[in-house]
């Protein structure tokens, strides 16, 4: 009885110490990311947020990146949206027996690539593309980088999606059967909006991770400091930004420009994440 | 099969070469401890031969080369963190004051313009040039060219090249905001390969049939016109040290200035200086 008590407690501490550990890691990176901060925020105050970036004429504002970021991550979240719906309901529920377990198998593959596999595609494939589809510019644009990135963030929200339409058809689709819905019918309106709380939380992580991805902008969209505006136009996102500035000297105002896209980048997503966690856990109720 | 054959074959001869000129290599003899050199990037390609070449004749010592971009190469040898700072550019007066540099510029390498195998332009003059970059010039017809709108490639603001291409041939002109950026020399040359429309730079060093060097006011971005002055577009390859080198740092600069020393430089598409 004594003995068991004593591994009990074992077990607690050392889960407990791990879960503490992994929190402060957490935090003192954000707190890492403010510290480091301050020197190059307290020369030029708030100003990385709302200036252009032109370091020729003292300019080291990331504006144009934060609109870049998002004017990239919304139609891909758009494009993939309307993909992984489609083929979740495909694998969960309509598809044909015979395909559903290959599609599934398909998908969990496919969400285990490297990413700068897909921008190493995209590259060969998307930007020529691009680039003869379009009336001017180099194919390294918006455009090419969404494209992929829809394809990128698709994995992650089809499995959101096909769990909460599997759970939701469990406990409706036979009652709507019953009364004399079809197939299709069940799932559009019975199924599909009582799994809608699965379907935000995807949505929710896919945004984050659009937007978090580094690889892909990198790679594909072709880091002009402009605001694009049009889809064949290139831009330069938050994550991409640091990658392409951290070569730099580290007294440099470049430099600090790094540390204003780490702390919004980690705001963002940190945000992004905690709202689809909550919306998730509200499933369960 | 060939290639592999070919491959293997400069294996050996550069392996016999080392057998045969261990005269530049024998004041490493005897010699014992570590070298740290960092900084600027187009440096690493030589530097990382002559270190191999030495670690071979000598297990004994040991060199790290690291990259940075020259700012760091220069601050950091100035802190005394490094043994040897490399830097794309001469380092400033401020610089060389403030830290006691000694300056050993061992290269020379051009910056050219390139463009896509299939352009049919050959010529560009400087205003022309500057007008291109800045976005004024937007369509390869006003050159020449096909009816087709240019695609501008840049590198990013650590890059060497970029510095000088800026201040030589831009004659610090705008660059427009709209130029797509690329990370290295491998990749603008993939890029500007791949885009018929493409308009970028690279170091002269890795100029070759994948893309088009384009004459600068007529005259062609070759070793030859670079090293005599002729292709302005160029910049010296430096390291520095504290002080006076002494001690191992001594010997690898006296290595990187010797006979074998000049036959990597040349290898690597860049022109020996003479101390």
């Amino acid at each position: 009885m004594k003995s068991q008590t004593k591994s009990d407690l074992l077990l607690k501490f050392t889960i407990y110490s791990g879960t503490i550990c992994a929190f402060s890691v957490i935090f003192s990176i954000f707190i890492l990311l403010v510290f480091l901060g301050i020197p190059f925020f307290q020369q030029s105050g708030l100003s990385f947020f709302f200036e252009t970036w032109n370091p020729g004429q003292g300019k080291y504002g990331i504006l144009p990146m934060i609109y870049t970021t998002f004017i990239i991550a919304f139609p891909a979240l758009f494009t993939a949206f309307f993909l992984s719906l489609g083929f979740a309901c495909f694998a969960a529920s309509t598809g044909h027996s015979f395909l559903k377990k290959p599609a599934i198998t398909l998908i969990r593959t496919a969400s285990s690539i490297p990413t700068v596999v897909y921008a190493f595609i995209g590259v060969f494939l998307i930007v020529p593309f691009i680039r003869n589809i379009g009336p001017s510019g180099s194919g390294y644009s918006i455009l090419s980088a969404s494209l992929m990135l829809a394809l990128l963030i698709s994995p992650t929200m089809i499995f959101f999606f096909y769990d909460s339409i599997i759970e939701s058809e469990k406990s409706l689709k036979e009652g709507g059967l019953a009364l004399g819905a079809t197939k299709t019918e069940a799932l559009l309106y019975l199924v599909i909006p009582n799994a809608k709380n699965g379907i935000y939380a995807g949505v929710f992580l896919g945004m984050g991770r659009a937007i978090g991805d580094t690889m892909i902008s990198l790679m594909l969209a072709g880091n002009s400091i402009s605001f694009p505006m049009s889809p064949f136009e290139s831009g330069r996102t938050l994550t991409a930004h640091i990658g392409l500035v951290m070569a730099s000297d580290y007294d440099s105002p470049e430099f600090g420009s790094i540390f204003a896209c780490g702390i919004l980048l980690y705001l963002i997503t940190a945000v992004l994440s905690i709202v689809s966690k909550i919306i998730y856990e509200k499933t369960g109720t | 099969m060939k290639k592999l054959f070919f491959i293997s074959l400069s294996i050996f001869l550069l392996v016999s070469i080392n057998c045969f000129a261990q005269n530049n290599l024998s004041p490493f003899k005897n010699e014992k401890g570590s070298l740290d050199i960092a900084g600027g990037t187009a440096h690493i390609p030589v530097l990382k031969e002559a270190a191999q070449n030495i670690m071979k004749f000598n297990p004994d010592i040991r060199i790290t080369i690291g990259g940075g971009g020259s700012g760091t190469g220069i601050k950091k040898v100035g802190e005394g963190l490094i043994d040897i700072g490399n830097s794309g550019r001469k380092p400033t007066e401020n610089e060389i004051e403030k830290y006691n540099l000694s300056m050993y510029k061992w290269a020379i390498d051009g910056v050219a313009v390139v463009i896509n195998t299939n352009n049919p332009v050959s010529d560009i003059d400087t205003e022309t040039l500057q007008k291109i970059f800045s976005g004024k010039i937007t369509n390869w017809k006003e050159l020449g060219g096909k009816d087709a709108s240019i695609n501008i490639y840049t590198r990013d603001e650590a890059s060497g090249t970029r510095d000088v291409f800026w201040k030589k041939a831009l004659l610090k002109g705008d660059i427009s905001q709209k130029a797509v950026f690329i990370s290295s020399n491998g990749a603008m040359k993939t890029a500007v390969s791949k885009d018929d429309n493409a308009i970028g730079y690279i170091s002269v060093g890795h100029l070759d049939d994948n893309v088009k060097g384009v004459s600068l006011n007529g005259t062609y971005p070759d070793l030859d016109n670079v090293k005599s002055g002729k292709y302005t577009v160029s910049r010296g390859l430096y390291s520095n040290t504290k002080g006076e080198a002494k001690g191992l740092a001594k010997k690898f600069i006296d290595y990187i200035y010797s006979e074998d020393g000049k036959k990597i430089i040349k290898s690597k598409g860049f022109i020996p200086a003479e101390r």
